[in-house]
């Protein structure tokens, strides 16, 4: 499913609304710790997090993910929005929680691997 | 044997901020050498990993980036505090991180590991209180 579809299934507000959201999302992956993603972060991922800082989008622009999603209606800080929108990196934020968006994504098809 | 391009970046202790940027900029310059698929994939991780290394427990330090014929090397060297115990440093797991690097999600034990798994060659040498230089190799096909 492309990002667009993404939204709709977990309510999503779009955070880099200046972004297109047609790119396709393969995999899914949900974790706050840095490193650990790093590892495990792929190509076409859906990554959900509760971090925000600028780190996130390096990590999330180094493993060539297709977007980053916050859960429980968490905004992101505008310094990590700009350099997101800059590296071309969709951010979503959900009113669902990190668990209720995985149960979603994975019951849509996506996959825990790419 | 030459390299075919060799650039350094300096990197800052505790510089949260524009921790990424080394790493972003190296990936940027492999691709526009040809560089691609699962190489530059691995060398982008080691490369993070390695300058968020140098921001979370060097005094400083500078990260280099050589391009062989046949090779991606990357060398770190800081100017200290040098590690103790390079055998627990390189066990899953552990960390030293501070709270600060805690609170961003860093510190989970998994940088060296991590390292050491996507680079073809790693090498780590330190000495306290003088410092810790990195050599990581690529293969390139």
């Amino acid at each position: 499913m492309t990002v667009s579809d993404l939204m709709n299934l977990i309510q999503a507000r779009d955070l880099t609304p200046s972004l297109p959201k047609d790119r396709e999302v393969t995999c899914g992956y949900s974790c706050d710790l840095l490193s650990w993603v790093m590892s495990h972060g792929a190509e076409n991922m859906a990554w959900v997090t509760v971090q925000t800082h600028l780190n996130v989008i390096a990590v999330a622009v180094l493993a060539e993910m297709a977007c980053v999603i916050l859960p429980e209606g968490i905004d992101m800080e505008e310094d990590s929005l700009n350099k997101s929108v800059s590296e071309g990196l969709c951010v979503l934020s959900s009113p669902l929680s990190a668990y209720e968006i995985c149960g979603r994504m994975y019951q849509a098809g996506i996959s825990a691997q790419s | 044997m030459d390299a075919l391009f060799q650039t350094t970046y300096p990197v800052e202790s505790a510089d949260y901020t524009s921790a990424g940027r080394a790493s972003a900029d190296i990936k940027r310059k492999l691709k526009q050498l040809g560089v691609g698929g699962d190489v530059l994939r691995r060398v982008a991780v080691a490369s993070y990993e390695v300058e968020l290394n140098l921001v979370i427990h060097s005094l400083g330090g500078e990260l280099s980036l050589s391009v062989y014929p046949d090779t991606v090397q990357l060398v770190s060297s800081d100017r200290g505090p040098g590690i103790p115990d390079l055998e627990m440093a390189m066990r899953e797991g552990y960390s030293t991180a501070n709270d600060e690097a805690r609170s961003l999600g860093f510190g989970a034990g998994m940088g060296l590991p991590n390292m050491k798994r996507n680079a073809d060659d790693f090498e780590i040498a330190s000495t306290v209180g003088v410092g810790t230089t990195i050599t990581m190799g690529f293969r390139l096909n």
